[in-house]
């Protein structure tokens, strides 16, 4: 049995910025080689896991598909010693001033981001927040030494440790999407010990936060007949409590919208229910705001499903999640999985 | 080259009516290219070299396209009123001359505006001379680009649209320059980038590449006041990219590129670009995901009739790519 | 001046009884984005008899291929959008109030005071406001925003409502002397017409029509449905706003018109997402010259159309959009005329049936 903390600890140890994301890939290659019967690498740096089915040729594709990358913040000038900053991924700036930071230069280095005083900053922002173009990451090397060991377009991630809260609820940065990438390898665990007809493709995207580069991209070779995305989604908490929040740790989240094929909807809600997993029907209206976006359109189209892992803070370092809703998120994926019949595809229409 | 520069820019060529730049590229190429075809959108494909074993398919991509304006509406007193093509700064326009596709001018009007104020572009209208609407030569869907000569102050050199024919010049050059390649490359000259990376969608879907560069323009951050927070400057050699707003060059790529510039003494400079895309977007996301680059010109004034480039970084930026294409590319 | 000026046409078409009935059913019929079953059943119901192969895709496109007789056919892809704007139910709260959000682009002004027809079984609602009295000057001057309205289908709805039912204006379909009055004329006219060329095939071309899903949400159906085509060429059929109408100041003129009423078919050259393959729009404005069908240039500018995506599917694909020209585009009542939407049939009839490879031979020259 796979340790769920200990698991997200360690993708969790290593950075993995969109565009970056070669040390979790080697993370996540490792955890799965023994989960996939091969794996690959896309020309542009999504991992492809596959596990064969057992029906006969040819068989049927399922693609499950977790963006392994993460927000953070990029070098863009590099002023006496003091780094200016932009963002990769969305940040709001108002968390910024005081987080500790890692700079990947020619080496690792620690730092925290930085807000000058007042009296060295435009007048017209008075006390008011400090937009991301004024902050600097401060590493305390000296000029000459931070000018050798970092250049523009390096790399600046956060680097709060993951904290263990109460009710089995954990806290820290880059939990939007790793814990999807967890229950992506709970699900490949739990396919050890279930035969299932069709070729699975687990793939951990790259890019997501940035222009769902790995999304369009690597279904175009696998062309699955399914695609399930996971992510993260919004849990009610500090000022998030409409119609778009799903309770906390109360269950999955089951996308409902243009994105979503609605059989598709109705064959996880199904499932759901048979397995007393809990869910709740996450509502988007227009675009979802995951892969699906990209998975959906790729060449002739492909039929998507969007899990969600509610999740508190968004893209804030302090992320909060509950580990029951991603064993019951990567229960369902496996459920679903196994229980693909050859002919399940026929099912997916439109009730026409 | 810079006569060939003077002819590239002073052809006129919004997005989406590159025919024009297109015969002039033709022909500046000659057979220096192997196989020269124009896909659906217009864009120019010439393809140099063959794949050895240790070369690649590599898709060089320059934008021939420049931003401009359409006619919407003739006025009854002959004024004729426009919207863009690609961004167009409506401080740039007034008072500026455009060149309509058939060789009509006309000059950027503006009334009704308090002084201190920013125009919007419904309260600027083209006046080609006409004294009423039966005798304006104009009809609605007409094109015009702006008309400004080019300008040699030496080693600045300065035109219209720098953005993006500096690029192809350069592209001409690299073609000109390289003797041997390990590698197939297509040069493309790439058409509607200015409206969304269109052409080098469809052109890096069609050469199916195993790895891409765009060549492009970007901001610079050396004006006296500095509101662009970036280090890229005239003259300290072609930009790498690392990122701009549309996507995130591969990162193996960035490194080949610092390693070879710095093996061969070339000046480089590291760019992150905060706003604007280039054709390494479309590159990146074509088929299943094609490993991408850009090499960058730094350039004061983008989309301004008077746009600045350095004609050392430009030299230095074919060096670049020469060196680049004549040796094989390695990725880990 | 050219406002207010009334186009005369010189061709007044007929319209039969049967494509009138069958606009009237789109129309009436509920599709808003990612959720077009309705207009999908009535597009299969029709085309079915009719194409040589008819096939729903992944999206929910309807894609039908019905194949010519002569040698060097043109691929011809035809695209209409089956969606329409509309709103999403997303909360039921305590008063048995709903609450909704908005898919696709509505001016949320246009939605207090409206009647809406709620889900599969066209439950009727309304979006109510406050009474007069009770709202306050400042309180008038600020927009209702959309989060604080909802829509009432009486104390005992029950659970026939849930968030993620679909809801449309309630407008009902009608002849208004020349025109028509409807909702989501945008684009049921474009879906017709699609159809009524399928009724009369031209045989010198590949028909590939798509009836596509989700383009008020990115024009996503359409690239989708383009790369299974791969086509030679396109053809997107909509419908586009005529803002003919006279400018508050009477001084000004009224510069931006987009289209206008009884003018004819709108021919595009550019909007936001596509710049029009200039061989096609002198294919169909040269056709409209000949044939004597009245027709107009649609303005350059914003917008877009299913064209958007699929010019950039594949290697490229040669493209354009002719549109119906419609009033009050995105709302609960749109105005368009009767004639306009004949003579885009025609327009559409006449081009298809003189279409010869040798259009696309060559490069675009402008």
């Amino acid at each position: 049995m796979i340790d769920l903390t200990a698991l997200l600890k360690e993708i969790l140890s290593v950075s993995g910025l969109s565009g970056f994301e070669g040390p979790v890939r080697e993370i996540i290659h490792k955890t799965w080689e023994p989960l996939t019967d091969a794996l690959s690498t896309s020309k542009i740096g999504s991992l492809h896991g596959f596990k064969k089915g057992r029906g006969d040729d040819p068989r049927r594709r399922v693609l499950i598909s977790a963006h392994m990358d993460a927000i953070g913040m990029m070098v863009t000038e590099i002023d006496d010693g003091l780094m200016r900053v932009t963002q990769v991924g969305g940040i709001d700036h108002r968390i910024l001033p005081g987080q500790p930071v890692t700079v990947h230069g020619r080496e690792e280095m620690p730092g925290v981001v930085v807000q000058p005083p007042a009296h060295l900053l435009p007048k017209s922002l008075g006390d008011g927040p400090v937009p991301m173009k004024y902050l600097f990451v401060d590493v305390g090397l000296r000029p000459s030494e931070v000018s050798k060991k970092v250049r523009v377009g390096d790399i600046v991630a956060y680097a709060q440790a993951p904290l263990e809260l109460t009710g089995e609820a954990l806290a820290g940065h880059t939990l939007d999407n790793r814990v999807s990438v967890a229950a992506t390898t709970l699900c490949l665990e739990a396919l050890q010990n279930r035969l299932h007809d069709w070729d699975l493709w687990a793939v951990a995207s790259v890019q997501e936060e940035e222009t769902l580069g790995g999304a369009l991209t690597s279904p175009f070779d696998i062309r699955p007949d399914l695609a399930i995305i996971i992510d993260v989604c919004f849990a009610k908490g500090l000022g998030a409590n409409d119609w778009r929040n799903l309770p906390f740790g109360e269950g999955v989240g089951l996308g409902y919208g243009p994105n979503i094929h609605p059989a598709l909807y109705d064959a996880f809600e199904k499932k759901a229910k048979a397995l007393e997993i809990p869910y709740h029907r996450d509502l988007m209206p227009k675009m979802s705001g995951t892969d699906a976006m990209g998975v959906q359109i790729v060449a002739e189209g492909i039929p998507c499903m969007v899990l969600g892992i509610p999740l508190r803070y968004m893209h804030t370092p302090v992320e909060t999640v509950s580990l029951r809703d991603i064993r019951r998120a990567g229960r369902l994926m496996a459920e679903y999985v196994a229980d693909l019949t050859p002919d399940a595809l026929e099912q997916i229409h439109w009730e026409e | 080259m810079k006569s060939l520069i003077k002819k590239l820019v002073e052809t006129p060529g919004p997005s989406g009516f590159e025919y024009q730049i297109r015969d002039v590229i033709r022909e500046a190429i000659g057979n220096t290219a192997d196989e020269i075809r124009v896909d659906a959108l217009g864009s120019l494909i010439a393809k140099r070299g063959t794949r050895s074993e240790s070369g690649m398919r590599v898709m060089i991509s320059a934008h021939i396209d420049e931003i401009g304006l359409m006619v919407t509406h003739i006025d009854d007193n002959g004024f004729a009123r426009f919207t863009n093509i690609g961004g167009i700064n409506p401080l740039t326009c007034y008072g500026g001359r455009v060149l309509f596709m058939d060789g009509t001018r006309g000059v950027i009007g503006m009334d009704g505006i308090e002084r201190g104020k920013t125009p919007k572009l419904t309260d600027l209208f083209i006046d080609v001379g006409a004294t009423s609407k039966e005798d304006c030569p104009l009809k609605v869907s007409d094109v015009c680009g702006f008309e400004r000569p080019f300008l040699d102050l030496g080693k600045r050199l300065v035109a219209k649209s720098m953005d993006d024919r500096i690029a192809a010049a350069i592209a001409i050059e690299v073609l000109r320059k390289l003797e041997s390649t390990p590698h197939e490359v297509h040069f493309v000259f790439s058409t509607q980038e200015e409206v969304g990376l269109r052409g080098a969608t469809t052109a890096a879907f069609g050469v199916d590449p195993d790895v891409g560069f765009a060549v492009d323009v970007t901001l610079s951050g050396d004006t006296p006041r500095r509101s662009t927070k970036m280090m890229t400057a005239l003259g300290d050699g072609p930009a790498i990219k690392v990122r701009d707003s549309s996507f995130i060059a591969d990162p193996r790529l960035v490194d080949w590129m610092v390693k070879t510039a710095q093996g061969a003494g070339i000046p480089y400079q590291l760019e992150v670009l905060e706003a604007g895309g280039t054709d390494g977007r479309a590159i990146q996301m074509t088929r299943s995901g094609v490993p991408a680059g850009c090499v960058s010109i730094a350039c004061r004034y983008i989309h301004s009739p008077s746009e600045m480039v350095d004609f050392d970084d430009v030299d230095n930026a074919v060096k670049l790519l020469v060196k680049i294409l004549s040796e094989p590319i390695k990725l880990d | 001046m050219s406002k207010n000026r009334e186009v005369s046409t010189n061709h007044v078409p007929e319209i039969d009884t049967q494509p009138i009935q069958l606009l009237e059913k789109l129309c009436n019929a509920s599709a808003v984005s990612g959720d077009e079953h309705e207009v999908r059943q009535i597009v299969l119901e029709e085309v079915s008899p009719l194409g040589d192969e008819v096939k729903v895709d992944a999206l929910g496109n309807v894609l039908v291929k019905r194949l010519g007789q002569r040698k060097n056919r043109v691929r011809v892809m035809l695209a209409a959008h089956m969606d329409e704007i509309g709103l999403m139910i997303v909360k039921k709260h305590d008063n048995s109030l709903f609450e909704f959000d908005l898919v696709g682009g509505i001016d949320e002004r246009q939605l207090p005071g409206k009647s809406v027809l709620v889900g599969r079984d066209h439950l009727p609602g309304v979006i109510g406001a406050k009474p007069i009295h009770m709202t306050t000057t400042k309180e008038r001057k600020n927009k209702i925003p959309v989060s604080s309205m909802r829509i009432d289908l009486g104390p005992e709805i029950g659970d026939r409502v849930k968030p993620g039912d679909r809801a449309t204006f309630a407008t009902r379909f009608e002849i208004l002397g020349p025109s028509i009055c409807a909702k989501a004329l945008d684009n049921r006219f474009g879906v017709a017409i699609l159809i009524e060329l399928l009724r009369h095939p031209p045989d010198t071309i590949d028909l590939l029509l798509a009836f596509t899903v989700q383009e008020e949400v990115g024009l996503r159906g359409a690239r989708v449905a383009a790369y299974t085509f791969d086509p030679d060429m396109a053809v997107a059929v909509d419908s586009t706003p005529a803002y003919d109408l006279p400018h508050w100041d009477e001084e000004d003129e009224n510069v931006q018109y987009n289209t206008r009423l009884d003018g004819g078919p709108a021919i595009y050259t550019m909007d936001r997402a596509t710049i029009a393959d200039r061989r096609l729009v002198y294919w169909l404005a040269e056709t409209a010259q000949d044939e004597g069908i009245p027709w107009q240039l649609r303005q350059p500018g914003g917008g877009g159309t299913d064209a958007g995506a699929i010019h950039k599917v594949r290697s490229g694909i040669p493209s354009i959009s002719v549109s119906v020209p419609s009033r009050y585009a995105h709302t609960a009542a749109g105005i368009a005329r009767l004639d306009d939407w004949a003579n885009t049939q025609r327009l559409l009839q006449a081009a298809l049936a003189r279409l010869t490879p040798d259009l696309l031979s060559g490069e675009q020259r402008g």
